[in-house]
């Protein structure tokens, strides 16, 4: 593990973040954006009462989005919980989306290891083409930062052909400097994918930690050469945010990563708000969510 | 198995589509008088000036040009207010004056903020967000002092010194005439003020909201013209107080001209500031700053950071990252939200910021651009660093005001400190370090007259600013910005 | 053809930023010196006051951490909207005994108070911090902080200015307040207290009480969670009291025994300093 310390001033990040924010987007610029926020987004449901019926509308909405609208692009992915996962296969068996399945005892983490590795080999012979891990939050925050590169690099061995995405929950870290630490050592230690939250903690994604994790990637890409991908969970449900976040992603790291698979959106009701958008920029009209279809 | 995510075909490169404000709701007039005694009025000798838009070279307006006679109409003006009403007036009601223009400001803010950028080249994110905002603060601020006087100088009252001259630069233009107008008003005392003469039009505008104020005539006069204007209000027999800010060279004329007349002056002059980065520095964030000291208001600025000294270690890190973020800085129309670079202000200022590129290429240093297209008409520069320079090569010692920067590398505290230091001026200087002990030993090392540590350009009207040595005397903001408009006794 | 009936005003409380009735359900009657005029006002109760303390305690932390221009503007803001009102607040003045000009009187001294006010909100802090030159290599610095929540009773003889007077300097440095109004002209503070909802004021910043002194003059004096409190009056046997419950939670303990509120005396810096504490910091000064 490299020694350089990353430090991060917190009132400086939110001063970048702030200009990032106050950028302009209209016109065709916006309606690329909305569209490619869409293509972007990971339907989740990660509920305790979660069931299959819950899960199949879920999966018919992820391809059906809003049908009375043409050539609207899909989304990227359903997630799950894993006894929901071959049920999302099934029903999405007719589609380009992946199913996505929280692992390694979502969301707090608190079991063995070995429980662990044996849910993520599990979903991934149930058919999941994306893994999501959690940290261990509690090993990080005494130090043991051996311990959660390990522990991560087993459970990318476990996913086999299955990409992995590794949830820092950074709502727990609290500080940006502990951000930026955990970023550098998932991707380290072999994360496809970093990913701020689980979205039960709150805060959950929030612009400060968003960048500091595009620009970790950032610096992880010019010493190795491998992109990493990044996902924000929690909190997103407006498309202005979204957009938002593009601006963020394509002045940091650029065109590359403004695609699914280099970025995601974790959100529930962001899709709708999007579509409303989109539907309101082709019409020159303001919507009302009655005319878009809840799951 | 991974299935292949449904790959888009939107453009292959997300651009930003043009995103102008409007300027239909906005009132520029066409032909701006002399606002003298509470009146617009035309010039003695009836001489015009014209002003331009620097981001398309198109004229904007006619402004008066004030000559001698004007000034003296302006300054008798100010003295029989001065006289009649304003240091006769209660002090609670002078403030509610003040109180007044910062209210109205705030509520034509949009109108302001588009004029600006169209008559200065700034852009208008800037102008929308920053100068406007600090401007009516800059108001608000300075009318609750007026009746709270007796508590900001222990054991001394504090007395109106008369009528103050002043004269504004074009770079922070309405920004500029807050700093001046709001402490000196707040003290009792009457004012004429000269604007630039490349953005005289938000003053204008001021005058109107001066008008909307009911302030009583002649408490502000706003007289337009050149160095010669700014000559014959310096020279004026009648002004108590020049306060001024600009290039030190014509602080210097100021200083030789007021000798022995007894005449009270503040002075904000240039600068040549270092902004040092310590290997311990929050590196991304110090790369903003480093964006923030030169490149932000197109380096039109007297406090910025145009001496980047970077510690050794971290110097190709520091350069890589500034060079990327180079390349995402927008330059173009002011008048579009997403441009973060503007016009530079004049052709003169343009000629005067190549001639230095030019300079330093020939000296040796080694010059980087960002690869940004430049507009056609207009005067443009974009972002320049320079590395492989050093505190001999004239473009490190020489105040550039363009978005110029020259690098350095060092060693050790000692020798930064040292080099920072070895300059004649002293406005301002950043520190970039995560260690306390360190920001407070450095700041206390660099004789400037405003440190910045881990930040940089930050203002506000409760904070003092102003310069040590060449860069000026005098402060301006916060309670050290009353002393230039009172006699304490 | 018939007159026009009046709808007659309801006089509540104000916590948290709402107006509801005292939780007692009881009233004063509050007549005028001819015996006429008859208004129903709340009889405020130790759990009105409880209520409004959980508040108070919630809305400090927003409020202390708004910037010192923010606070400053929204005073003003007060002084703005207490302009446009006058005319409700002639007729209560009258009402409760001014003359005309006594109560023009009275809410001009009141706006220009608040105006006052709002100059000093972001200017307190530069008379009153301090650089100290120890002597060691430290950066020694000395900040006036906000105490927390406030608890005050506000003037008896002064049904509009005395209330001003209390309120503003306690909010301009950042507390919360919980202030009991006048006994005896208590009209004028529950309308203050809707002047004070339309000018930006966050709810549970000023929360304001009608009722009897002698009832809630021990919560008032002896809750815990009270960190300074502001006692207007000359009663020997209430002062004691205050300061005696003071004691409990070493709460500081403020007496303000002006006559004239009316007079521009009562205003100065000091009123605010009174509700600060100061902070010392030490840091070292080396590479």
């Amino acid at each position: 593990m490299e020694t350089f310390i990353h430090r991060i001033d917190q009132v400086g990040a939110q001063k970048r973040v702030s200009r990032l924010f106050s950028r302009s987007i209209k016109k065709e610029s916006k309606i690329d954006a909305l569209n490619t926020v869409l293509s972007m987004i990971d339907l989740t449901t990660l509920e305790g009462k979660d069931s299959p019926g819950k899960v199949k509308q879920l999966c018919y909405k992820a391809a059906h989005l809003h049908d009375q609208f043409p050539n609207l692009p899909s989304v990227a992915a359903i997630c799950v919980y894993p006894t929901m996962v071959p049920i999302a296969k099934k029903a999405l068996e007719n589609t380009n989306i992946n199913v996505a399945s929280v692992a390694t005892a979502f969301p707090a983490g608190m079991t063995s290891l070995e429980y662990k590795l044996e849910e993520v080999k599990r979903v991934v012979v149930d058919g999941a083409d994306e893994v999501d891990m959690v940290i261990s939050r509690g090993k990080f925050l005494r130090g043991e930062y051996n311990y959660v590169s390990d522990e991560i690099s087993l459970v990318k061995e476990a996913c086999g052909q299955a990409h992995l995405k590794v949830i820092l929950e950074t709502g727990e870290l609290v500080t940006l400097d502990n951000v930026r630490l955990a970023s550098d050592l998932a991707m380290e230690a072999g994360a496809d994918f970093i990913k701020t939250s689980t979205g039960k903690v709150s805060p959950a994604a929030t612009p400060p930690v968003v960048l500091i994790m595009l620009e970790a990637i950032r610096d992880y890409y010019k010493k190795t050469g491998k992109k990493i991908g990044m996902k924000p969970a929690g909190g997103i449900s407006k498309a202005k945010l979204a957009i938002q976040y593009l601006v963020m992603i394509k002045e940091t790291l650029g065109q590359d990563w403004l695609d699914a698979e280099l970025f995601r959106f974790g959100a529930s009701s962001l899709a709708n708000d999007v579509l409303m958008q989109i539907v309101k920029q082709s019409t020159g009209v303001y919507q009302s969510a009655n005319y878009f279809s809840i799951d | 198995m991974n299935k292949k995510i449904n790959k888009s075909d939107f453009k292959t490169d997300w651009s930003y589509s043009p995103a102008p404000e409007s300027t239909d709701h906005i009132k520029i007039v066409k032909k701006n008088d002399l606002f003298i005694n509470g009146k617009f009025m035309p010039p003695e000798k009836g001489k015009y000036f014209k002003t331009i838009n620097p981001a398309n070279e198109q004229k904007l307006a006619d402004v008066a040009e004030a000559d001698k006679s004007d000034v003296d109409k302006a300054v008798k003006a100010a003295r029989k207010a001065y006289d009649k009403v304003w240091s006769k007036m209660d002090p609670s009601e002078r403030g509610k004056y003040i109180y007044r223009i910062a209210r109205l400001i705030q509520e034509r803010a949009r109108e302001f903020s588009v004029i600006e950028t169209m008559d200065g080249g700034k852009p208008i994110r800037e102008s929308r967000d920053i100068d406007i905002p600090l401007v009516s603060a800059h108001f608000f601020y300075y009318a609750g002092w007026a009746d709270k006087l007796s508590y900001a100088f222990p054991g001394k009252q504090a007395k109106p010194i008369g009528v103050a001259g002043q004269i504004i630069p074009w770079n922070f233009p309405l920004l500029m005439a807050a700093w001046k107008l709001a402490p000196a008003l707040a003290t009792g005392n009457t004012v004429v003020l000269k604007p630039a003469e490349t953005t005289p039009l938000t003053a204008m505008k001021l005058a109107e909201i001066i008008q909307e104020a009911d302030l009583p005539p002649g408490v502000v006069n706003i007289i337009n013209g050149d160095g010669k204007t700014g000559r014959a209000i310096v020279e004026h027999e009648d002004i108590n107080k020049i306060a001024f800010t600009g290039s030190t060279d014509v602080g210097k004329m100021i200083m030789k001209s007021v000798a022995g007349t007894g005449k009270k002056y503040t002075l904000e002059l240039g600068g040549k500031a270092a902004n040092i980065i310590f290997e311990d520095a929050a590196i991304d964030q110090a790369v903003e700053g480093i964006i923030d000291g030169i490149f932000f208001n197109q380096g039109h600025v007297c406090c910025a950071g145009s001496r980047l000294f970077v510690q050794e270690s971290v110097a190709d890190t520091v350069i890589s990252k500034l060079k990327d973020r180079m390349e995402s800085l927008i330059v173009g129309d002011p008048l579009d939200k997403n441009t973060d670079i503007g016009a530079i202000n004049s052709k003169m200022q343009l000629e005067k910021i190549k001639m230095y590129v030019d300079i330093g290429q020939k000296e040796g240093g080694s010059v980087h651009q960002s690869s940004c297209r430049l507009p056609e008409k207009g005067y443009w520069h974009a972002p320049t660093l320079f590395t492989d320079v050093s505190q001999s090569h004239r473009i490190v010692q020489e105040e550039i005001f363009g978005p110029v920067l020259a690098i350095q590398t060092f060693r050790t505290v000692d020798e930064v400190i040292a080099k920072a230091n070895n300059t004649p001026f002293g406005l301002s200087g950043g520190v970039w370090t995560d260690k306390g002990s360190k920001i407070f030993q450095v700041s206390k090392s660099i004789r400037a007259g405003v440190l910045w540590a881990n930040t940089f350009n930050k203002f506000d009207p409760t904070s003092p600013f102003g310069g040590y040595k060449e860069s000026g005397m005098g402060r301006e903001g916060g309670l050290e910005g009353l002393m230039p408009y009172v006699n304490l006794v | 053809m018939s007159q026009r009936e009046d709808i007659k005003k309801t006089y509540k409380l104000y916590i948290g930023g709402k107006f509801p009735r005292t939780e007692s359900g009881r009233y004063i009657k509050w007549v005028d010196a001819n015996n006429k005029g008859a208004v129903n006002i709340c009889r405020g109760s130790r759990k009105d006051f409880r209520n409004a303390m959980v508040t108070a305690r919630d809305a400090f932390s927003g409020w202390c951490s708004r910037t010192a221009y923010n606070r400053s503007q929204i005073l003003y803001r007060i002084g703005e909207i207490l302009e446009g009102r006058r005319s409700q607040f002639m007729d209560e003045l009258i009402l409760q005994g001014s003359s005309k000009k006594e109560a023009g009187n009275e809410i001009n001294q009141s706006i220009d108070r608040l105006i006052y006010y709002a100059g000093w909100a972001d200017k307190y802090q530069q008379i009153f911090s301090r650089v100290n030159p120890v002597a060691s290599s430290y950066f020694n610095f000395s900040y006036p902080e906000p105490t927390g929540v406030v608890s005050a009773l506000a003037p008896n003889n002064s049904s509009l200015i005395g209330l001003v007077s209390i309120v503003a300097p306690i909010i301009a440095g950042g507390n919360t307040v919980v202030v009991l109004a006048s006994e005896e002209k208590p009209l004028c503070s529950i309308t203050f207290a809707e002047v004070l909802h339309t000018s930006d004021v966050p709810g549970g910043v000023v929360n304001i009480l009608t009722g009897y002194r002698s009832e809630l003059l021990d919560h008032f004096s002896s809750h815990m969670d009270v960190n300074a409190i502001i006692y207007c009056g000359d009663e020997p046997t209430e002062i004691k009291q205050v300061q005696e419950n003071a004691a409990l939670n070493v709460k500081r303990p403020i007496v303000y025994n002006d006559e004239n509120w009316l007079s521009k005396n009562v205003q100065d810096p000091y009123r605010i300093l009174n509700t600060l504490e100061t902070k010392t910091t030490w840091h070292p000064v080396g590479i």
